[in-house]
């Protein structure tokens, strides 16, 4: 009777320190406007969907979340990074979308011993030389996606590849790692401005190098144009076109239409995926937002769930920077996406599919895994990394 | 050759959108002395208004049809309410006024039609390929539009130069006060001809609708190219936006199209890649400051106005 007596007293003490805990705070900084909001959004919403189906807690531990929009402006994430490190005590950061604005923020984040959880941006700077044990990506390094395709076409046997991606550092770098597997010619090679929208006289030009297929790398509403202007030319019919993820995503789609159907494109996730975890995380996106999650959703809920491992091997309790450390690297979580592991520079180690556009019963445009094209792939920069 | 027509009437076709931009902007500064920097919201709503209708009416020519009516109606408000109070202030005020309604329709189209950008396609009645010589397959929809360009460029010419109100129009360009003093209601012909340079901008944004992203901020990336235009062809002259808009779009996609091969041709291909692209783009700029180098107020500078 005794003991039981002082069982009971035990639980209600543990009960008791767990609702007087403070929440572990969480802070996002993530673009939520500008053309690219949406991919925050997605983000965002995603993140929040773990915490909503733990009922506010991640890995059992109460977690605050705070969302700052960067604007796409590298200076204001570092504010804002600045402003959650300092006011709010904040040790895990997360959310960043974009490569510019990560390179401004992560380095300097992770030096002051706060965690970063990449659930986008991937930039080669952060995963090679500059690599940090405070950074962790849960998405992917840039070229990850550019170089499935590249084996993609040259398995296919394509040999005279038409190029084209905007004249900026990520664009570079998606043709670089397109170029690393593709073993092809290369019928052409363009760089465009960043933002242009108008793509005739690119499009007049390809037309007249005779490619037998093309590759793109336009994110956001470039793709749109670029897609759309593609098909309304009748390239469409004669010469197949193949870009990454970014510019099939499922809200892309549906400004884009049919223009989009059949085009292949390389991802390391894909709604119909089929794996218990991601079924669950499809339908209840669907049910929570009324829409279908995007490949940005995807990051997020693993970003999430991946802190939450974290979480659960320290009990919430920061102060164990060590141990959460070593629990992040663990990567203790069933990813969306199945096999996940952090290779050395704790990047991804995952598989890479190539998806289809298609239009599916409901008339709603989507993508369809194709092929794995890769099995635990991992990234061209690891090698480098010395943390 | 064939292909450097082709890219020729791809220039054209780009200056047809921007001559439809720059007109109206230009009608309104050469009339009523504003600097209207909200002109690219106009772009957008038209796009915005024109692919709901045609989403949910399904017909492209009604959506059309209430893209210029929406637009028109919100812009002769707009001039009602805000501008009219700053046609006496100076041009800093009214840019000012203007950059905040940017701001202003940017974040209402994202409370009412959120971020997804919207999907507009081209009418099947339009839709394909021409063969406009052999074996250049042109895209029907963007001859379409050069034809429409045309159009306007005919008709804004016959309203200024064989109508009444074309009249009053340049009169009231001329001198303000005489010719309201004459017994012409100088403020209704004001909104009227607001009214006529946001529906020219709509018709720029409808037509762009199917080609592009029909999203927030899309009115801002042609905007500047449209200051380009009329700075250009001079302030104020119809016809100068039309030369403008005709050169720039010629200049710029010529630049693009065989900048890059010809710079791979001098030096290496890597700094063709490298550098053609941000020199293509450059190009309107130092086609604009060669001009004005020569040609201070522009091509068509309009001197006749006499300020009360």
């Amino acid at each position: 009777m005794k003991k039981i007596t002082f069982l009971v007293a035990l639980v209600m003490a543990g009960a008791l320190s767990a609702l007087g805990a403070e929440p572990v705070k969480i802070g996002m900084i993530t673009t939520l406007s500008t053309k690219a909001g949406y991919l925050g959004e997605d983000i965002r919403d995603g993140f929040k969907l773990a915490i909503a189906q733990g009922e506010g807690k991640l890995g059992n531990i109460p977690v605050e979340l705070l969302v700052e929009d960067d604007g796409r402006k590298p200076g204001k994430g570092k504010q804002i990074a600045q402003r959650f490190m300092k006011k709010d005590k904040v040790q895990i950061l997360t959310g960043i979308v974009f490569s510019n604005v990560a390179m401004a923020v992560v380095p300097k984040v992770v030096r002051s011993n706060v965690f970063y959880v990449s659930p986008n941006a991937g930039p080669s700077a952060l995963a090679g030389k500059g690599c940090h044990e405070n950074y962790f990506n849960v998405a992917w390094q840039n070229d990850n996606l550019h170089e499935a395709v590249g084996q993609y076409v040259t398995e296919k046997k394509f040999n005279n590849v038409y190029l084209i991606a905007p004249n900026y550092p990520a664009g570079k770098d998606a043709i670089t790692g397109f170029k690393r597997f593709y073993k092809g010619k290369i019928a052409g090679e363009v760089y465009t401005t960043l933002g242009q929208s108008d793509y005739a006289a690119e499009l007049s030009t390809l037309k007249s190098k005779k490619p037998d297929a093309v590759y793109f790398f336009l994110p956001g509403g470039m793709g749109i144009n670029f897609i759309k202007q593609y098909a309304q030319a009748g390239l469409n019919k004669a010469v197949p076109l193949f870009g990454p993820a970014f510019s099939f995503d499922e809200r892309i789609l549906k400004a884009v239409g049919d223009a989009a159907v059949g085009v292949i494109n390389g991802s390391q996730w894909s709604s119909d995926l089929d794996t218990p975890t991601n079924n669950e995380f499809v339908s209840a996106f669907k049910k929570a937002y009324g829409r279908t999650p995007t490949l940005y959703a995807s990051q997020g809920y693993d970003g999430a769930m991946l802190i939450g491992s974290a979480l659960k091997a320290v009990d919430g309790d920061m102060k164990k920077t060590n141990a959460f450390r070593k629990a992040l690297n663990k990567a203790d979580f069933t990813s969306v996406r199945g096999n996940f592991s952090f290779g050395k520079n704790n990047h991804p180690v995952q598989d890479i599919y190539v998806r289809e556009v298609i239009k599916d019963a409901n008339g709603n445009y989507t993508n369809r895994i194709v092929k794995k094209v890769f099995t635990n792939h991992t990234d061209a920069y690891a090698q480098e990394c010395k943390k | 050759m064939l292909l450097f027509i082709e890219q020729l009437i791809n220039g054209l076709q780009l200056g047809v959108m921007l001559f439809l931009m720059s007109a109206g902007l230009t009608l309104v500064f050469g009339i009523m002395q504003v600097i209207n920097l909200a002109h690219g919201s106009f772009y957008m709503i038209g796009a915005y208004v024109a692919a709901t209708v045609t989403i949910h009416s399904g017909s492209f020519l009604l959506g059309m049809f209430a893209g210029l009516v929406v637009a028109a109606i919100i812009g002769m408000i707009v001039e009602f309410t805000i501008l009219r109070q700053l046609y006496n202030r100076d041009h800093l005020d009214q840019v000012l006024a203007t950059f905040g309604l940017i701001f202003f329709f940017n974040e209402l189209s994202r409370i009412i039609w959120g971020r997804q950008p919207l999907f507009m396609d081209i009418p099947t009645w339009l839709n394909g390929t021409v063969e406009i010589l052999p074996d250049i397959h042109y895209p029907l929809y963007r001859l379409a539009i050069i034809v429409v360009g045309i159009m306007v460029a005919l008709f804004l010419y016959l309203l200024f130069s064989r109508t009444r109100l074309g009249m009053q129009i340049r009169a009231g360009a001329t001198n303000r006060d005489i010719i309201s003093a004459l017994g012409v209601n100088i403020k209704l012909l004001y909104t009227l001809v607001f009214g006529l340079g946001v529906m020219l901008a709509a018709l720029a944004g409808v037509m762009a609708g199917p080609i592009l992203a029909v999203e927030v901020g899309m009115g801002e990336s042609i905007l500047i190219l449209t200051f380009v235009v009329i700075v250009i062809g001079g302030i104020g002259s119809v016809q100068g936006a039309l030369v403008g808009a005709l050169l720039v779009g010629l200049v710029d996609t010529l630049g693009r199209a065989y900048l890059p091969t010809i710079l791979s041709s001098i030096f290496s291909s890597q700094i063709g890649n490298t550098l053609g692209a941000p020199i293509a783009s450059m190009s309107i700029y130092i086609l604009m400051a060669v001009i004005l180098a020569f040609k201070p107020s522009g091509l068509f500078s309009v001197q006749n106005r006499v300020d009360s």
